[in-house]
């Protein structure tokens, strides 16, 4: 197992270089100079000299790759231009946030899409199996945006009964962050819910016509035991690996819906990085979600070997 | 009741069953046809066409001309779905809307198709060095989370409709690329593959006699679920304002606008969210009946 871990390990890194060499090509790729722009009005030739001389942009551009990638890795990922924050403080303070978010938006996925899915796949071919797949087929196909604007209408303006925005921090008042995180943390959860749904369905299904079930049901154990302790249990593989791989989707779909219900996370930071102009910002979150969602993959793989006993021992 | 195997006969009948036709071409079409939830698919997608490429020809108002003494109506029999913030027919404003997004997600799966299907046949054909590059330079893209790449992508491209198709393009290539690197991998594996090279069929010839037409079939569902998801990330870009400029319509930057009247102007954030949805479902509708019907299994 710890070799297995240590191989994975190997592998992801020349992925995690490439990435660093994208992420800086980002930069290069930018049309205009970025010190004629910090440089102000006047132009001064001494000051861009200097400015030049300052950010090493003088120096051959893999000389600049290799200051950056040793920057970035002594934590160093530049300074915001906004706020003369470090990115990487930045990051650090907006990811618990949107890591809060992600979290309730995955177990609202779980608790809807792994019992429709095995409901569906149970009840196959019947009104109810017909009804969950229409739904998480539109669950699929709504803009996770609109859906939040809608539930603003209804629930926040018409009713009342939910904020329409702000953030409560959890160690605060754990109550209340939950209920204004509620509605955004549900947006975010429902294409989840509805992958997780097929993904379980056609897990159970294929689960549910092997030999060993047939077993069970032939020993005359109840249906449920043999639903959820024999089918269940071995369906959950694909499927744990899944919200592991989905995690890292959830940060990104966070972009929207924070910027609908104005959380002030990980999403809200790039569009607002975005629109100041602030890329340093932008090539740091780049950096830190690939390399999170790299470690999601790996988590993934692990979690796959650890629960199929067949992969265990080799 | 025991079961009892029934004597196999061809009779007329059995010509029109799409399982015994054994013509590919038509023993598809046929159960394409027969899919229900794809042939709605079918309905919705040929439906936002028609009105994407009718827009100039309809008997609409003009998409940007603003009114000011029709500003933020509800719908009326003037104005069927209302009118915006500066007095414009929102009804106007979906129907071009609807070319911008359909535009958007052809255009940019059309860009991830053209650029990923040659790298993936170059990776899967060729194998060796060209595979370890191709294959690691997709990893490290697809490490990134798609919006957010589109996101960058689009940020430092700069705000428009071009740049927002290319950066949607650009990060749905890599899928492109895995998926077509696994076909041709089990393609050139087959016996047909194998006597086309013994006979010295030059490598060209292969690819686009043998290796081709077998993974297309994949790439063509592949590519029909991506618009899907190319439609929703351009109203994305659009509704963060890094798609399609204003005055321009784009039922993205509509929503964007309409958040901010939700209790004055419900209308406004309605009907673009309907039509996303709808040309969305559309189009994961006739992927999902795509796959049915092209895979041999599901008889």
């Amino acid at each position: 197992m710890l070799s297995f871990i240590v191989r994975r390990l190997l592998i992801a890194i020349p992925t995690i270089i490439l990435i660093s060499v994208f992420v800086f090509a980002l930069q290069k790729l930018l049309p205009g100079d970025p010190v004629l722009a910090m440089a102000g009005e006047e132009r001064d030739p001494a000051t861009i000299a200097f400015l030049r001389e300052k950010y090493r942009l003088n120096d051959p551009l893999p000389i600049q790759y290799f200051t950056w990638v040793g920057n970035a890795l002594t934590g160093d990922l530049g300074i915001s231009l906004r706020t003369n924050q470090p990115v990487l403080e930045l990051i650090a303070e907006k990811l618990p946030v949107t890591i809060q978010l992600a979290t309730m938006a995955m177990v609202f996925a779980l608790a809807i899409g792994i019992p429709a899915g095995i409901l569906s796949a149970i009840k196959k071919g019947t009104v109810a199996d017909y009804v969950a797949n229409v739904v998480a087929l539109s669950g699929l196909s709504i803009p996770n945006f609109w859906l939040g604007i809608m539930l603003i209408l209804l629930v926040s303006v018409k009713w009342q009964l939910l904020p329409a925005s702000g953030y409560v921090p959890f160690d605060e008042d754990p109550l209340r962050s939950i209920q204004v995180m509620i509605m955004p943390a549900f947006v975010l959860g429902t294409a989840l819910a509805a992958t997780l749904m097929r993904h379980t369905r056609s897990a159970m299904l294929t689960v549910l016509t092997s030999d060993y079930v047939r077993t069970a049901r032939a020993k005359g154990l109840s249906e449920r035991r043999v639903i959820l302790k024999h089918a269940f249990r071995n369906a959950l593989t694909p499927i744990v690996t899944l919200s592991a791989l989905l995690f890292g989707e959830l940060i990104a779909g966070a972009v929207l819906t924070e910027q609908i219900f104005t959380v002030p996370g990980f999403g809200k930071l790039v569009v607002d990085a975005v629109f100041n102009r602030d890329y340093a910002v932008v090539q740091g979150i780049v950096l830190v979600t690939a390399v999170g969602f790299i470690a999601m993959n790996l988590l993934a793989d692990v979690a796959y070997v650890l629960l199929n006993p067949r992969l265990r021992k080799s | 009741m025991p079961q009892v195997a029934t004597p196999i006969t061809i009779d007329a009948e059995s010509a029109n069953d799409p399982v015994l036709d054994r013509r590919p071409e038509n023993r598809v079409w046929k159960k394409f046809r027969t899919h229900k939830s794809a042939m709605l698919g079918g309905v919705l997608v040929a439906f936002f066409v028609a009105i994407a490429i009718l827009a100039p020809l309809l008997p609409i108002p003009d998409p940007t001309a603003t009114d000011w003494g029709a500003v933020r109506q509800a719908p009326s029999a003037a104005h069927p779905f209302g009118t915006d913030e500066i007095g414009r027919d929102v009804l106007a404003r979906m129907i071009w809307g609807a070319q911008a997004s359909l535009l958007a997600g052809v255009v940019s799966v059309l860009i991830a198709v053209f650029m990923g299907v040659p790298l993936g046949i170059a990776a899967g054909y060729f194998g060796g060095w060209t595979d370890a590059v191709i294959s690691r330079c997709t990893e490290a893209l697809l490490a990134a989370p798609f919006l957010i790449l589109a996101i960058a992508l689009a940020a430092f491209l700069g705000p428009s409709l071009t740049n927002a198709m290319i950066a949607i393009g650009i990060s749905a290539t890599p899928l492109f690329v895995r998926l077509t690197r696994g076909q041709v991998l089990s393609v050139a594996a087959e016996d047909y593959v194998d006597s086309a090279r013994a006979i010295g069929l030059p490598t060209h010839k292969i690819l686009a006699r043998y290796i081709l037409p077998n993974i297309l079939p994949p790439v063509l569902v592949q590519a029909t679920l991506t618009i899907a998801t190319a439609i929703i990330a351009e109203a994305s870009l659009s509704f963060l304002g890094l798609g399609q400029q204003p005055p321009a319509p784009s039922w993205g930057s509509m929503l964007n606008t309409a958040k901010n009247f939700l209790n004055q102007a419900p209308w406004m954030a309605l009907w673009p969210g309907i039509a996303i949805f709808l040309v969305v479902l559309g189009f994961n509708l006739l992927g999902d009946g795509l796959r049915d019907a092209l895979d041999p299994r599901e008889q």
